[in-house]
C-alpha cells in the first residue's frame, strides 16, 4: 500500500527554459540544424529587408512638385505626393472635394462608433450606417438635390470609388448570401433549386466576364432608353458574384450546426425564421467569419477589375497616372502605393475579423 | 413506495392529453414504427423502454413532429397533428421536450436559454420572462449560474438547465428524450431528482429511459417496446415482477442482473 500525504512545494522552472534566452533557445537555436536555419534566414532578411528600407524611407525624395526633386536615388514619392488628390477623388470636380471628404469622415467616426464597445445605442448605429448612410452617402456623391451639382458617375475615381465598390458589394452581399445559402437548403423544391442554380451560374463565370457582359453586352441587347448607369451595372454585377460566394461560405456555416440545435428550437415551438435569426445563423456566422471576411477582403481586391470596364478605381488611376510623360519610370512607386493602400485596408478587415472572433467566443464550443 | 403509488395515481384525471391511434412510421423502406396505439391521460407518467432501435426514441419524437408519421393519428391535447404548421406550432407550445444532448443554445446565456421562447413564441414581455425563468432555475436548484453560458457547466448542470427551459414555456406534457443517457454517472442522481420532483407535482410525462429505479419510482405505466411495436404495457410492480412477453422477460435478464 501507498499513502503520501506529504504536500510538494511549487518549485521554479530552470532559468534556462524562460525569459529571453529560454525562448531563443527553444525557437532559434534548439538543434544544429535549426542553428543554420536561423543563421540563413537571418542573412536573407539582412540582404532584402535593409535595402528596402533604404530606399523606401532613408534614400526616399517625399518633398516637391516636380521629378527634378528626386534626387537622392530612393523612392520617389513626390509623384505620389503631386498626384494625390487625383488618386484619393477621381476626376471629381476640385471645388467638390468636400463632400467626398464629409464622407470619409462620417464613415470613419461611424465604424469607430461601432468597433469601440462602450458606444451607447450601437444597434442604432449600425441600422444607420447600413440604411440612412448609403443614402446620404448616394447624394452626397452624385448630388442634383439640395443645391448641389451634379457629379456624373464617370468622375468618380480613385481611392473614393474603390471604396463605393467595396462598400457597396460588402453591405449588399452578405443579406443577399444568407438568404440564398437558406434557400439552397430549403425543403421548398422550386427555392431550392432556383438558388443552386443561380449560385452555380455566378460562381462558375470568372468576374471579368461578368463585368463585360454587364458593360459591353447588355447595352448590346437592352433596348436604347433603357440606359443604366455604368457603375451600377458594375455594382450589381460585384454584388451578385460576390453573393454566390457569400452563400456558399455561409451554407458551410449552416451545415456546421448540429442538428440538435434545430430541433431543440423546433421543439420549443420557434418558426422558421425565429429559429434561422435566433439559433442558427448567430451560430454559424460566427463559425464563418474567417471565411466571410475572407470573402470581403477578394471582394475589396476584385473592385480593381472594374478598370477592364472603363472605370477608374485606385488601381486604374495610378496607371494612368505612370502614362503621364512628365512622371514615367516611377511604376514602381505607383505600384508600392496602391499596394500600401489596398493592404492597410484588408489587413484591418482582417483584424478586425480576429477582434470579433475572440470576442464572440463563448467558450467551449457548439453542442 | 405503495404509498407513493396510491398518490401518484390519484393525481391522474380522466382527460385525455395524447391519443396515439394505429400510429406507422417509415424510414424510407424500413417500418419503424407499427400500428401504434397509446392513451396518455392528463398527469400520468409513463415511462418508455426497450433495446435500441426499438422506435421508442422515434415515438416520442413524433409527438412533436420532430419525425413525421405517415399513417395513423396523433392528438394532443385537442389538436390533431397533420402538416397544417399552426397546428404543429400549437402543439410545439404544449409540448416540452428534454433531449438525450441537453442541445442548449451555446452562444446564449442560461438565462437567455430560458427566456428565448417565451418572449419570440409567446410574447411575454422581457421581465416577466426573466422571472419565470429564474423561477424555474431555482426550482432545477442552479440560479446562481443563471449569468453563465452552456459550456461552462457541468452535464448534469446542463440537463437540469434543459429542464427549465422547456418548463419556461409551461407545456402541458413533458417528454424525455433519454434524459441521462450522456451523463457520467454521478450526475444521473441530480437529472433524476428534477424528474421526480416534477413527476409529484402532477406533469405528465413520457420518458424514454433505462433508469428502472426511476421507473418504479414515478411512473404509473410501463411500455415496453421493441420491433417497432408495444410488446407490453403494465403498471409498474406487475411489469417488473411479472413480466407477460418472452421478449420482456430477456429484456428485463437482461438489464436488470447487475
Amino acid at each position: 500500500m501507498i499513502v503520501n500525504d506529504k504536500k510538494l512545494p511549487d518549485l521554479p522552472p530552470p532559468a534556462s527554459t524562460v525569459g529571453l534566452v529560454g525562448w531563443m533557445r527553444t525557437n532559434l537555436f534548439s538543434s544544429p540544424t535549426y542553428t543554420v536555419l536561423t543563421l540563413i534566414v537571418a542573412y536573407l532578411l539582412w540582404i532584402t529587408v535593409i535595402p528596402a528600407i533604404q530606399w523606401a524611407f532613408i534614400n526616399a525624395d517625399w518633398a516637391g512638385d516636380s521629378r527634378d526633386a528626386c534626387t537622392s536615388g530612393g523612392a520617389c514619392w513626390v509623384f505620389i505626393g503631386a498626384r494625390f488628390n487625383q488618386f484619393i477623388y477621381g476626376f471629381y470636380p476640385e471645388t467638390e472635394y468636400w463632400r467626398i471628404d464629409v464622407l470619409f469622415v462620417m464613415l470613419a467616426i461611424l465604424i469607430a462608433a461601432l468597433v469601440y464597445e462602450g458606444t451607447p445605442k450601437r444597434g442604432w448605429i449600425s441600422a444607420f450606417t447600413l440604411i440612412v448612410f448609403p443614402i446620404i452617402a448616394f447624394f452626397l456623391l452624385y448630388g442634383g438635390s439640395f443645391g448641389l451639382e451634379v457629379v456624373e458617375t464617370h468622375k468618380w475615381g480613385g481611392l473614393s470609388l474603390t471604396l463605393v465598390l467595396a462598400l457597396v458589394g460588402i453591405v449588399a452581399s452578405l443579406p443577399i448570401g444568407v438568404l440564398l445559402a437558406l434557400g439552397r437548403r430549403s425543403e421548398m423544391p422550386v427555392v431550392r433549386s432556383f438558388c443552386t442554380v443561380f449560385i452555380e451560374m455566378w460562381r462558375g463565370v470568372p468576374l471579368i466576364t461578368i463585368l463585360f457582359m454587364a458593360s459591353v453586352m447588355l447595352p448590346l441587347f437592352a433596348p436604347e432608353e433603357i440606359d443604366f448607369d455604368k457603375l451600377l451595372r458594375a455594382l450589381i454585377g460585384i454584388t451578385l458574384f460576390q453573393s454566390a460566394y457569400m452563400a456558399e461560405v455561409i451554407r458551410g456555416g449552416l451545415q456546421a450546426i448540429p442538428k440538435g440545435q434545430y430541433e431543440a428550437a423546433d421543439a420549443l415551438g420557434l418558426s422558421y425564421w425565429k429559429k434561422m435569426g435566433l439559433i442558427v445563423l448567430p451560430q454559424a456566422l460566427k463559425i464563418m467569419i474567417p471565411g466571410i471576411v475572407n470573402t470581403f477582403i477578394a471582394l475589396f481586391k476584385d473592385t480593381s477589375l472594374v478598370l477592364i470596364i472603363g472605370l477608374f478605381d485606385l488601381l486604374a488611376i495610378v496607371q494612368a497616372a505612370l502614362s503621364d510623360p512628365k512622371w514615367l519610370g516611377y511604376s514602381i512607386e505607383g505600384y508600392t502605393f496602391v499596394a500600401f493602400v489596398f493592404w492597410v485596408f484588408c489587413f484591418g478587415m482582417s483584424r478586425y475579423s480576429q477582434f470579433l472572433e475572440r470576442k464572440l467566443h463563448t467558450g467551449h464550443g457548439a453542442r | 413506495m405503495s404509498e407513493q403509488q396510491s398518490q401518484a395515481s390519484m393525481n391522474v384525471s380522466d382527460e385525455v392529453m395524447i391519443q396515439l391511434n394505429n400510429v406507422n412510421k417509415w424510414y424510407g423502406e424500413f417500418h419503424v414504427l407499427k400500428d401504434i396505439n397509446l392513451t396518455v391521460r392528463k398527469g400520468e407518467r409513463i415511462v418508455i423502454c426497450g433495446p435500441s432501435g426499438s422506435g421508442k426514441s422515434t415515438m416520442i419524437r413524433c409527438l412533436n413532429r420532430l419525425e413525421e408519421h405517415q399513417a395513423g393519428d396523433i392528438i394532443v391535447g385537442e389538436t390533431t397533428l397533420n402538416n397544417d404548421l399552426k397546428n404543429i406550432e400549437t402543439i410545439r407550445r404544449e409540448v416540452g421536450m428534454v433531449f438525450q444532448h441537453f442541445n442548449l443554445f451555446p452562444h446564449l446565456t442560461v438565462l437567455e436559454n430560458c427566456c428565448l421562447a417565451p418572449i419570440w413564441v409567446r410574447k411575454t414581455p422581457r421581465e416577466e420572462a426573466e422571472a419565470i425563468a429564474m423561477k424555474y432555475l431555482e426550482r432545477v436548484k442552479i440560479p446562481d449560474q443563471a449569468y453563465k453560458y452552456p459550456g461552462q457547466l457541468s452535464g448534469g448542470q446542463q440537463q437540469r438547465v434543459a429542464i427549465a427551459r422547456s418548463l419556461c414555456m409551461n407545456p402541458e406534457v413533458m417528454l424525455f428524450d433519454e434524459p441521462t443517457s450522456a451523463l457520467d454517472p454521478e450526475m444521473i442522481k441530480e437529472v433524476l431528482d428534477v424528474m421526480i420532483e416534477l413527476a409529484k407535482e402532477g406533469m405528465t410525462m413520457l420518458c424514454v429511459t433505462h433508469e428502472m429505479g426511476f421507473a418504479k419510482t414515478v411512473a404509473n405505466r410501463v411500455i415496453f417496446m421493441d420491433g417497432g411495436q408495444i410488446i407490453e404495457e403494465n403498471e409498474p410492480e406487475e411489469f417488473f415482477h411479472n413480466p407477460q412477453s418472452e421478449r420482456t422477460q430477456l429484456f428485463l435478464s437482461q438489464i436488470l442482473q447487475h
